[in-house]
């Protein structure tokens, strides 16, 4: 008999249905807690550290974390099963967080789903051991991956770690996946020029990867930093403009990926 | 069925046919109230039939007629745009109370001329005494008139007006003219023989058809003479051609059938305005338009006579003209039906009789005339159903991003076996179209009494607490005092037994408004097109049709959901608070003051109700009145414990949320209302069924209604159809969706009503739109009924406030229907607001 994966434990910061932005169709998201990266721009905070911590939302203290249950997850997920359905390849995605730091309980979550027939996606950094990424990878029908920058230096500057380990994986995943979309943040003053983001075009065609999203910054999570006590370093930059977005998709384009704006 | 799909570009005529309705304030007229006087006074003694017959007649040869600038569909009927008649023989007192008020009052202002105010002053003198609103007073009980006068619930729309509520046979009027239809009441005349039991009632009521349908075809003629003599006199070449055209084609329709699709608009305008003039009944619904338009359009299609384009613009032309229709009611119910609303409801797609998918190319081209008229009227709707094509709910759901609150969407999997369980058969069943806001029936055979009162579910509740005393007065029945109740189940029986009285009385009142109409209002224009009125030798309104309804609608589930889930929880299961703190606590408004535009209201009432018995007072009483309205009196202790309450109230499970328990708590609370009401008949010979909405009427009648054991304050809004309570919802919409469909869709056959509303970036691209449509699909397999979207930002709605001006064609859904959102009332603007925005994450 098959393991019962509803009984794996693991540790989330919440549960969003009606996701239309995270892959295709209608999508649940779980967020996993607990991220190796830093990233400055970082819209779920909360998500970084794998401790149960406090944020103040709304003048209001809430613990953040919690541990469940796979089948637990799963009494939310399966409300919306015939969403999913209905918007073709809608399912459920991991997100964090990061997904791949809680290798167990993400593998036994994908495999679950795939025995209850949910489409699966995970938003990753890639930022793992490729043995983790290999036992999960055939359980999930879309990996939404992140390549931030190119060059290495500058990556750490903005998310805590090199790249070399991302890039590897990502050239690996776009061989190995059922089908792989390239996702970068597009961040002023880190990444938002046309010699940047043409960068990461570049290296994601000749991995194999087709198809690119672009993501504009933006500050919908600035608030959480001073809920956790902490300091948000980007509140001097503004969301990208419109035609940079443009210019930037068309940089894309030109690479020969298909490109959009947005999940 | 292969159709196309592409829009078609807007003509320019529409634009300017669209500005000319609105330049002016609508504008009551008198002629329709002086004729219909005048004919009256000639036929004191007769049938009145026979007198309905001849003052519809009078009317229609001598109200002045007027064809617009740049129409090609014509028929107007008042002499400026969007005017509207009166109808003294309903009612008439409160528009007398109202002529100094009308103009400027909030919602839903007219003007009205001094003049005009003259010649209705006159024209009423006749009517006192004779309206079916009086006799409706005298049928009516004792209980019945104080529970409406303590707003339990409120049959104002047919104790006052018109009944309307109905789609005619429009296919028939093409196919066969006025002059098949007088063929057709001749036959039935010369098959009677006088001997007859009921000789006398079908002879005149079939001479009455036939004098209503030569008055019609008359009428037309005089818009035929009108536009020849137009087109002699004008210079202009092309507008020359187009009025000799509406002059050879009025000749035609409504008298003979329809010989192209031109004709067919034409003839259907005529019969759409002709049931507005006839009487003052809204929601004459035009129902499956792209059905039974299409053998018209496609003959004209494929002879080369007509051109797509050709089509979309005569099209547009009436979804114009629907617009030119208006109506005046009373301050209240315009509150309770605000944005001038005629609800008119237009629906397309969804299966033909044979339950195969019926969407063709009408069906695309009537949301595009949406579209390009971008207006209020037709309320617009679409059929779904599991083999509806996709390409035509993602055009629809770019109907639906555009903001203007159409289309609504009904679920056909839903609604087509709920009409069989009423005894529809299963043909006519699929063949089903909505009246009004949300509620559907066969048209041409039924009488539907759709709109038949607003039964408001908080009200009960609240005499629960008081065993049934509301104001000083025993009102209800002397149900076991709060005190003394042990057991959740004594308080729910409290709930039921002050539900099945009320119900009781409902019936009462409506029943006795129906005898009314039967009496003094029958209608044989509006009879001769539905089936069986003719063979059966009666009008609607005595029972002719094949189907007969009262659909009246109770409201406020999400309320009394949350509500008596909060008793049973913190009262009987937690035991945290006595039944007689609960009490107390809503006494005193959970220590809450009045918020300021509800006090500022009561001050004013009282006011006015002190100076009417001649008391006078100065500013200084005016504002300690205010303040003690407002100033919640109760001490700083007591507002502590009440406080508590509020919050323990306040983080309980609500309904809204995708959680099983206290969703089949709002299934049960659901059948408070619809199944006792199944029970009882109407004079036509049908059922009542019951209807789950308020249309707007959650506002104004929430202003009557204190406060709630769901920790809903004093006055303020009730939750608003079947959504969850505005704010309360917050796990999105998948979860507010699964939680209505819990509801027994199926027994509230007269229609339940969802709103949710969404900010515009939820739909944005492609994928916004499959996902929205994923959203009404997924709800509709789980068996909801009804789905209709707010697609604005709260920024956009906050700043059309400040500016009104500039925001003049911004629509907004505001129940079963749009509405313009500037000619909306303050507390009706906060309530679109506050409902829950709901937005892809």
């Amino acid at each position: 008999m098959d393991k019962n994966y509803n009984e794996v434990t693991g540790r989330i910061f919440n549960i969003q249905r009606f996701s239309i932005h995270d892959g295709p169709g209608v999508r649940t998201i779980i967020f996993l807690k607990g991220c190796p990266l830093r990233c400055k721009w970082c819209c779920n905070p909360e998500g970084q550290s794998y401790k149960k911590e406090s944020m103040v939302t709304a003048g209001v203290s809430k613990l953040v974390g919690k541990d469940v249950t796979v089948g637990e997850v799963f009494e939310e997920i399966q409300r919306d099963r015939v969403y999913y359905r209905r918007s073709g390849h809608g399912g459920i995605t991991l997100s964090g967080g990061e997904c791949l730091a809680q290798p167990e309980f993400a593998e036994a979550l994908l495999r679950e789903a795939k025995r209850r027939g949910i489409s699966t996606a995970i938003e990753t950094t890639g930022y793992a051991s490729m043995d983790i990424i290999r036992r999960l990878l055939p359980h999930v029908d879309t990996v939404l991956m992140d390549i931030k920058h190119m060059n290495s230096p500058k990556h750490k500057e903005f998310t805590s770690r090199e790249n070399q380990l991302i890039l590897e994986n990502a050239a690996h995943i776009a061989r190995e996946a059922n089908q792989m979309i390239v996702r970068t943040p597009v961040i002023p003053t880190f990444n938002d020029t046309e010699q940047e983001i043409g960068d990461i075009a570049s290296y994601a065609y000749n991995i194999g990867v087709r198809e690119m999203h672009l993501l504009p910054y933006h500050r919908i999570g600035s608030d959480k930093y001073a809920g956790l006590g902490r300091n948000y370093e980007m509140s001097h930059i503004s969301p990208p403009d419109k035609q940079t977005m443009q210019k930037l998709v068309n940089v894309v384009e030109e690479h020969g990926l298909k490109c959009q704006i947005g999940g | 069925m292969k159709f196309y799909t592409e829009p078609i570009e807007k003509s320019p005529r529409i634009q300017k046919l669209v500005d000319a309705l609105y330049t002016k304030l609508p504008e009551i007229e008198a002629d329709r109230a002086v004729l219909l006087t005048q004919s009256y006074m000639e036929t004191e003694g007769e049938p009145i039939i026979t007198r309905r017959a001849k003052a519809f007649r009078h009317i229609l040869e001598n109200i002045p007629i007027t064809i617009r600038e740049n129409e090609l569909i014509v028929g107007a009927a008042t002499k400026a745009p969007r005017g509207c008649q009166v109808f003294p023989e309903y009612s008439f007192e409160w528009l007398e109370n109202e002529f100094d008020t009308v103009e400027t009052r909030v919602a839903d202002p007219f003007y009205i001329s001094d003049k005009t105010k003259e010649t209705l002053s006159e024209v009423y003198k006749y009517w006192k005494g004779k309206t079916t609103s009086e006799l409706a007073t005298s049928y009516m009980s004792d209980e019945a008139k104080t529970a409406i006068d303590h707003g339990m619930f409120t049959p104002g729309n047919y104790f006052y007006n018109g009944i309307g509520h109905v789609t005619v046979d429009y296919p028939k009027v093409l196919a066969v003219g006025f002059e098949g239809i007088i063929k057709e009441a001749k036959d039935a005349l010369s098959a009677l023989s006088q001997a007859d039991a009921d000789y006398a009632k079908r002879y005149h009521f079939l001479n009455a058809v036939i004098m209503s349908c030569e008055a019609a075809i008359n009428y037309a003629e005089r818009y035929s003479a009108l536009a020849e003599e137009m087109a002699r006199a004008e210079t202009d070449y092309g507008r020359k051609k187009e009025l000799e055209e509406i002059a050879y084609n009025c000749r035609r329709v409504p008298r003979h059938k329809a010989e192209s699709f031109y004709e067919a608009c034409q003839s259907f305008w005529f019969v759409q305005m002709l049931l507005q003039t006839e009487s003052s009944g809204h929601s004459i619904s035009p129902g499956r338009f792209d059905q039974y338009m299409y053998p018209y359009y496609k003959k004209d299609i494929d002879s080369g006579k007509l051109t797509r384009v050709q089509a979309q613009e005569l099209m547009d032309c009436i979804w114009v003209k629907l617009n030119d229709l208006n109506k005046v009611r009373d301050a209240a119910s315009a509150e309770g039906f605000a944005g001038y609303s005629l609800f008119q409801n237009l629906i397309v797609g969804g299966q033909d009789k044979n339950g195969r998918d019926a969407t063709n190319d009408l069906s695309f081209m009537a949301i595009t005339a949406t579209e390009h008229v971008f207006l209020p009227q037709p309320s617009f709707s679409v059929r779904v159903w599991n083999g509806s094509p996709h390409e035509f709910l993602i055009r629809a759901a770019e109907l639906t991003r555009t903001g203007i609150g159409f289309p609504a969407y009904y679920n056909d999997e839903v609604i087509i076996p709920s009409l069989q369980s009423r005894g529809l058969s299963l043909s006519d069943a699929r063949d089903y179209n909505i009246i009004g806001c949300v509620e559907p029936q066969k048209a041409a055979k039924t009488d539907g009494w759709h709109d038949a009162a607003f039964f408001n579910m908080c009200r009960p509740l609240e005499l629960v607490f008081s065993s049934g005393m509301d104001k000083g007065v025993q009102l209800g029945p002397k149900t076991q005092s709060v005190e003394s109740m042990t057991t959740y189940e004594e308080f729910e029986n409290a709930y039921k037994a002050q539900m099945n009285y009320f119900i009781e009385l409902l019936v009462n009142a409506d029943n006795a408004i129906d005898y009314a109409h039967a009496e003094r209002c029958p209608l044989p224009f509006q009879s001769c097109m539905v089936e069986d009125c003719i063979g059966r030798g009666k009008s609607l309104q005595e029972g002719g049709a094949i189907y007969n309804f009262t659909g009246p609608q109770g409201f406020g589930i999400a309320n009394v959901t949350d509500a008596m889930y909060a008793v049973r929880k913190l009262v009987f299961e937690d035991k945290k608070y006595t039944l007689a703190f609960f009490k107390e606590a809503l006494e005193n408004n959970y220590g809450k003051d009045m918020d300021t535009a509800m006090a500022t209201k009561l001050t004013q009432q009282i006011m006015s109700s002190l100076a009417s018995k001649g008391k006078s007072f100065t500013e200084d009483d005016i504002k300690s009145v205010y303040l003690a309205v407002k100033t919640n009196a109760s001490d700083a202790d007591s507002k502590k414990k009440y406080a508590a309450l509020y919050d323990d109230i306040a983080s309980l499970k609500k309904f809204g949320n995708d959680d099983d328990e206290i969703d089949s708590f709002a299934r049960e609370i659901a059948y408070t209302y619809t199944k006792p009401l199944e029970s009882y008949k109407n004079p036509r010979g049908g059922i009542f069924q019951a209807g789950l909405y308020p249309v707007s009427a959650n506002v104004p009648l929430g202003a009557q209604t204190g406060a709630t054991p769901d920790g809903r304050l004093a006055y303020t809004p009730i939750a608003d159809g079947v959504s969850p309570a505005a704010g309360r919802d917050v796990k999105g919409p998948t979860a507010a969706a699964n939680s209505v469909s819990r509801l027994d869709h199926y027994i509230a056959s007269n229609g339940t009503l969802f709103n949710m509303k969404f900010h515009p970036s939820a739909l944005e691209g492609r994928s916004g739109l499959e996902s929205f449509v994923a959203l009404v699909r997924g709800y509709f397999d789980q068996k909801g009924s009804h789905m209709q979207f707010n697609v604005v930002s709260r920024e956009t709605l906050r700043d059309a406030q400040k500016h009104p001006e500039k925001y003049k064609s911004l629509v907004v859904r505001v129940a079963g229907y749009s509405a313009l959102f500037t000619t909306l009332s303050k507390g009706l603007q906060e309530d679109i607001i506050n409902r829950t925005e709901q937005q892809g994450f």
